[in-house]
């Protein structure tokens, strides 16, 4: 009986697996096991953990927030479009814009420090991608989205967008700078 | 009651084959082809835009193109061609008249239709949207209803195998239960019906929002909903190149399943538990809590990635115990050796088989773990993972499996034989290249679906790794190659309906076609001499195993290096 024949009056329910297969399957078994752990075990142990704080939010509101945050905390204008430099304070509320076809404002954060990064969109789906770390984050518009960044290192990061988000969308890249 | 006048049997492989259901599969296959070769042109214009040297295409003519690219060969080629699986693992397989022939054309002509009007709003009516067209990006209403009535036409096909299963068994036509091929086809079918229903869920509202009659479509939930869609369409590809997998087994070695209760477990796990795992594609979404995240990708044990262990350990398992059994029987690889590597068909399946375990299998498990998938989403490393599930490991095996059934449906011997000896090798090292180089890109940030990644129109450009540019210049010239094996494939199967040597209805091939089964004595004599009949298979395994363990725990030091997030 071949993968093509029909079984016939066998009964193939009951014939023996061969022990090799079912070793073979005992291992699979265990690999799953180690593979489905993992997860909940970075959760305990790791320090890469997506949060999960999400809130219903609308355009006008989230850039009434980011708004606040830009006036009260800009250091300096960069870039030839002028982009505002946001220095805001260890563990506040950090808010970045996406739209068509920038990240706005620029960031400034100082290492090993924790702050509550918002990300929302304000009309497509965007793609945060944190380079060259290499970070990504997919951003929804109408969900703000928080979630608790440690930068690890000082320097100067691009922020890279990469959900498609129509003919500007390889232009839409923005900076955070990471400082002591 | 069967009428014997509409079949005829195979001179070469005694199969009888219903005609009325010959023909639907001929039309099928051959519309399948040539949104292969649509597809494939529009994925050449892709490869070489990406190319940072080459850079081909403007902006809109590459988002235009990769729209159409994906569409073409994701979903018309591939659903055309598992149309024509289902009626020949019905009809054929299962020696039974097609149910309703005449709605089953009804079918292909609104799959025919659907195809059309979706190809012509991507092209004129300003629809670039991606294969994914997430919702608020709009596309013209004619981009959904083209997929609503292609899905529709889809659903046909489904029932018509469906019912083809009724009365074979009101019509008694085999015994027992329907053959393994069979049964993994009608996984393939049950899964299609889920993933069409969720395609419906998905586009009707969004049609009627593009029409004015609904006012908002949620972002989140279109994605939560498409991806039902989305990556339960990949199932039916998985159950279907799986089965094909099998079938090579008995056409090449007359092999039989090593234990039927083992490679059927295998596929009920696919309908238990992967079309709804696609929730990992939502990884990084905002909105899901990570033990929704976790439990959805893993079914608390990774059920789905077991069941395609099970069936890379089962399939070169079953053709090397046939090997054995027929006297292949020295050493650890004398079986594998003495393989036909000359005849595209078992090339074509056992690269599709390698492709799809070690390079597709192993990087999904990556792209499906709930912190790994920070490092990956929407990197270029996500179209170099399915390349090798959909290119090499779905295509692959239906190219293969098309060498085969060109002499058998259309009786015509192939052309150029040579040629067709070295496609799959052409084909298979140029979508390797395509699909380790965007990996490796991925890794250093490469993003998908993006024009130009040096940025140079930018006004705060990002410049990445020379190395990561380079890997998209080698991925360019990988794309190249696959395309010329493409194109290969289009011309010999073209080619051969056309100029093949013609076979009379009772004419022989003149190669071979199957091979006898190997017989129970065989099978015994093997089993008295040894008790592992597949060593060899064991061997290669424990390779893949290895290097699976070696990649994932790679991926968490890599992970563990970027920014603390919690």
């Amino acid at each position: 009986m071949t993968s093509i024949t029909p079984t016939g009056k066998r009964i193939w329910w009951n014939e023996p697996i061969e022990k090799g297969e079912l070793i073979w399957i005992g291992i699979i078994v265990i690999w799953g096991i180690v593979l489905t752990v993992m997860m909940p075990a970075w959760h305990l142990y790791g320090e890469q953990n997506l949060s999960t704080e999400t809130y219903r939010t609308t355009p006008a509101m989230y850039q009434e927030k980011t708004q606040k945050m830009v006036d009260q905390y800009t250091i300096r204008t960069e870039g030839t479009r002028q982009f505002p430099v946001v220095a805001p304070p260890v563990g506040s509320d950090v808010y970045l814009i996406a739209r068509l076809w920038d990240w706005w404002p620029i960031l400034e954060l100082k290492e090993g420090q924790t702050y509550r990064l918002h990300l929302n969109s304000m009309d497509w789906n965007h793609g945060f991608s944190l380079q060259p770390v290499n970070l990504n984050i997919q951003v929804l518009p109408g969900y703000e989205h928080v979630i608790n960044v440690t930068p690890n290192k000082t320097g100067e990061y691009s922020i890279i967008c990469n959900e498609y988000c129509g003919i500007g969308h390889h232009n839409m890249v923005g900076k955070i700078h990471v400082i002591k | 009651m069967s009428n014997s006048s509409e079949f005829r049997t195979c001179p070469d492989t005694g199969l009888h084959i219903d005609r009325p259901a010959e023909k639907l599969m001929k039309a099928n296959a051959v519309a399948a082809v040539v949104f292969l070769l649509v597809g494939g042109v529009m994925g050449l214009g892709v490869g070489l835009t990406r190319w940072p040297e080459v850079h081909l295409l403007g902006a809109q003519n590459f988002y235009t193109t990769l729209t159409g690219h994906g569409i073409n060969v994701l979903i018309f080629w591939i659903i055309f061609f598992e149309i024509a699986v289902l009626y020949f693992c019905s009809s054929t397989v299962l020696r039974c008249r097609l149910a309703m022939p005449k709605v089953a054309w009804g079918g292909f002509a609104l799959m025919i239709v659907g195809a059309l009007m979706n190809n012509f709003a991507v092209w004129k009516l300003n629809s670039a949207v991606m294969m994914t067209s997430y919702a608020p990006m709009p596309a013209h209403w004619s981009f959904y209803l083209g997929l609503i009535l292609f899905a529709v036409g889809a659903l046909v096909g489904c029932f018509i195998f469906l019912g083809t299963l009724v009365i074979a068994q009101k019509e008694k036509t085999y015994e027992g239960s329907i053959p393994l091929v069979a049964f993994g086809a009608l996984t393939a079918c049950i899964i299609a019906v889920f993933t069409i229903v969720s395609g419906a869920l998905v586009l009707l509202p969004t049609f009627l929002w593009q029409l004015g009659l609904i006012s908002t479509i949620d972002p989140g939930v279109y994605r939560l909903i498409w991806w039902a869609f989305g990556h339960s369409s990949q199932q039916i590809n998985v159950c279907a190149h799986v089965s094909i997998w099998y079938l090579v087994g008995t056409i090449m070695f007359g092999a039989r399943p090593l234990s039927e209760k083992v490679s059927r477990f295998a596929f009920l796990l696919y309908i238990a538990v992967l079309q709804v795992a696609s929730a990992h594609h939502l990884l990084v979404d905002p909105g899901v809590s990570a033990e929704w995240k976790m439990f959805n990708t893993s079914y608390a044990m990774y059920l789905a990635v077991m069941a395609s262990m099970v069936h890379g350990l089962t399939v070169p398992g079953a053709m090397e115990a046939a090997q054995r059994a027929r006297g292949y029987n020295n050493g650890l690889f004398e079986w594998l050796r003495k393989a036909p590597w000359g005849n595209p068909t078992f090339s074509s399946t056992m690269i599709s088989l390698f492709g799809f375990g070690f390079l597709g299998g192993i990087t999904g498990v990556m792209m499906g773990t709930e912190q790994l998938n920070l490092i990956i989403h929407n990197t270029i490393y996500v179209p170099g993972h399915f390349h090798a599930t959909v290119v090499l490991g779905t295509t692959m095996a239906f190219m293969g499996i098309t060498y085969w059934l060109v002499p058998i449906l259309f009786r015509r011997e192939l052309i150029l034989m040579p040629l067709c000896k070295l496609q799959p090798y052409i084909f298979g090292l140029g979508m390797t290249g395509v699909s380790l180089f965007m990996m490796g890109a991925g890794t250093m940030g490469i993003p998908r679906r993006h024009w130009d990644a040096t940025f140079a129109d930018t006004s705060m450009p990002y410049e990445f790794a020379a190395s990561a540019m380079s890997l998209m210049s080698l991925n360019g010239l990988s794309v190249v190659l696959a395309g010329l094996g493409g194109a290969m494939f289009c011309l010999l199967i073209v080619g051969s309906l056309l100029f093949g040597k013609k076979l009379g209805e009772n004419e022989k091939c003149s190669y071979p076609l199957i091979v006898d089964a190997v017989t129970d004595e065989q099978y015994d004599a093997l089993h008295k001499t040894t008790k592992n009949t597949i060593p060899g298979t064991m061997v290669l395994y424990t390779v893949f195993l290895l290097a699976f363990a070696l990649y994932y725990f790679i991926n968490w030091k890599y992970l563990a290096e970027t920014w603390g997030l919690s």
